[in-house]
């Protein structure tokens, strides 16, 4: 019911944007909070819709999970959650998603973060995934399955102090536990003891920093998860075979979802961007017949004068 | 999240969007709690994660000290120097560390991740093939596109000759290559902060009145 009323109201609001192109054509452009207003439901009403937009996968996103899918159990994976709240929407989806198929493929997760926030944005995806009803039937132990090493200040240079021990730079675990008391970490000294490094990363430091070190350096298979923003930076390292693969912004988080086999909420949140972005779209072409229109106007009333 | 706190969370979500409507005391409040409690939760986990965890812990209480933990503390200990006037000059100290180390790893890791690796990612084989030898007509369009545009786009920053004739051909090719990076970042960073919108709608249709699972 409530999907079909406010597929009902996306069309009406879809049909009046002819009416908005009309106001403009006839010189009475409407003011920016009628923009606002456009744009808010364009994506607040999608979300209440039950539509599978089509999602055809990219060959970034399927080469990465086609890496994913080759790692053997008990693989070690560094999973350096280099995000905080304001990106979540674009990567936490992501994060949950890897989380889970690492959990149920018996992965072996080392979390940190060289963002403060990004320990904590991997302990709710831990929890999210935990509540997954397949991998909840199979005991997970802290310490053991996965282990979160925290945060580190100092960017760059704790990668760089990583590829001689990760102990130089993260001693304890969140729970205080010394390193060498955690079974996980037993017989892992640096980065050629882990099978695979997964990076979500919103800006610097983050993946271009994991490249430059990690890979570059230490010589680290890379995946990364971006943010839209951040994502046509990172593009050339995948190229150029730096990255493994590479899940740009929210489209990417779905695709992921896809191909992994769990359906998360960057796959909701797909038709609410459809959306989102048609609108944008359709205020570009308002905006420029306003342009034009107004230029028009001046030039007549020049003429006159 | 418990309902104060979803309660809590949406007010000040509504708040900071009023702005949209125009500027008003709600959202310069809105505001002023984001930045005191942003500034408070970095300070939190700096001294948890660093202070305490990793110089406390290791270089104070047990018997075998990192000493070398008390070289990063005594720099950083000389930042705070910084308020004290006659001595502040001593503040530069651990700056110069910092600028002089970074630059180091910066002068290596860019030259060998940016110039060299890229440069080697750009020559390639002409005629791209596929796994049964057969032409890839589409990687080798997307190799001829990247080797226009680097080219044009170097002939662009060339500035030691006047771009006339070929020459500003050329580099008015690279300008147009430009053109298209930059309105494929912005189309990203639109499709970011649309993803933005849509988390913060998903928390108050879903968490807040529930409307939407």
């Amino acid at each position: 019911m409530l999907s079909t009323i406010a597929t009902v109201l996306m069309t009406l609001i879809g049909l009046s944007l002819f009416y908005v192109l009309y106001l403009t054509i006839k010189g009475r452009p409407v003011e920016r909070r009628m923009v606002f207003l456009y744009i808010g439901l364009g994506v607040m009403l999608p979300l209440m819709m039950k539509i599978a937009p089509p999602l055809p996968i990219t060959s970034d996103v399927q080469k990465l999970c086609d890496y994913i899918e080759k790692l053997e159990p008990d693989s070690k994976v560094l999973c350096a959650f280099d995000f905080d709240p304001p990106s979540a929407p674009e990567l936490q989806p992501m994060a949950v998603a890897f989380v889970k198929y690492a959990f149920k493929h018996n992965l072996k997760m080392i979390i940190m973060g060289l963002w403060p926030q990004g320990p904590q944005q991997a302990q709710l995806a831990i929890t999210t995934a935990l509540k997954d009803s397949t991998v909840a039937s199979h005991s997970h132990v802290e310490g053991v399955d996965w282990v979160n090493l925290g945060f580190q200040s100092g960017n760059e240079f704790v990668i760089q102090s990583m590829g001689s021990t990760f102990k130089s730079m993260f001693p304890r675990d969140t729970r205080l536990i010394p390193y060498d008391s955690i079974p996980l970490m037993k017989n892992v000294v640096n980065f050629s003891n882990v099978d695979f490094v997964m990076n979500f990363g919103a800006g610097k430091p983050g993946t271009i920093e994991w490249v430059q070190l990690g890979v570059d350096r230490f010589k680290a298979k890379l995946g990364a998860g971006n943010t839209a923003v951040q994502a046509t930076e990172v593009y050339p390292y995948l190229r150029s075979g730096q990255l493994v693969g590479l899940l740009g912004g929210m489209s990417g988080a779905a695709e992921f979802e896809k191909v992994l086999n769990e359906k998360g909420k960057a796959s909701t949140f797909l038709l609410a961007q459809m959306f989102g972005h048609a609108m944008v779209m359709a205020f570009v072409i308002i905006g420029n017949v306003a342009y034009f229109v107004l230029a028009r106007k001046q030039k007549n009333s020049a003429t006159n004068a | 999240m418990g309902p104060i706190g979803i309660w809590i969370a949406a007010l000040l979500t509504l708040g900071i969007y009023s702005f949209l409507y125009k500027d008003n005391p709600v959202y310069k409040t809105c505001e002023a709690i984001f930045v005191g409690v942003s500034a408070g939760y970095w300070g939190v986990v700096y001294y948890f994660d660093n202070i305490y965890k990793k110089f406390w812990l290791e270089a104070v209480v047990p018997e075998d000290k990192n000493l070398m933990l008390y070289g990063g503390a005594i720099l950083g200990v000389l930042f705070l120097t910084r308020l004290f006037g006659k001595i502040s000059w001593i503040s530069r100290w651990p700056l110069a560390f910092i600028v002089g180390a970074t630059a180091g790893l910066y002068m290596m890791t860019y030259f060998v991740s940016n110039a060299m690796n890229q440069v080697a990612s750009t020559i390639m084989d002409a005629i791209a093939r596929g796994g049964d030898g057969s032409i890839d007509w589409t990687q080798t369009f997307g190799t001829f596109v990247i080797l226009v545009g680097v080219v044009t786009g170097l002939i662009y920053f060339f500035f030691s000759k006047e771009h006339k004739g070929a020459f500003g051909s050329a580099a008015r090719v690279g300008i147009w290559f430009l053109m298209v990076t930059f309105g494929a970042s912005f189309g990203y960073t639109v499709m970011s902060r649309m993803s933005l919108l849509i988390g913060r709608m998903d928390f108050l249709l879903g968490d807040w009145l529930r409307i939407i699972n």
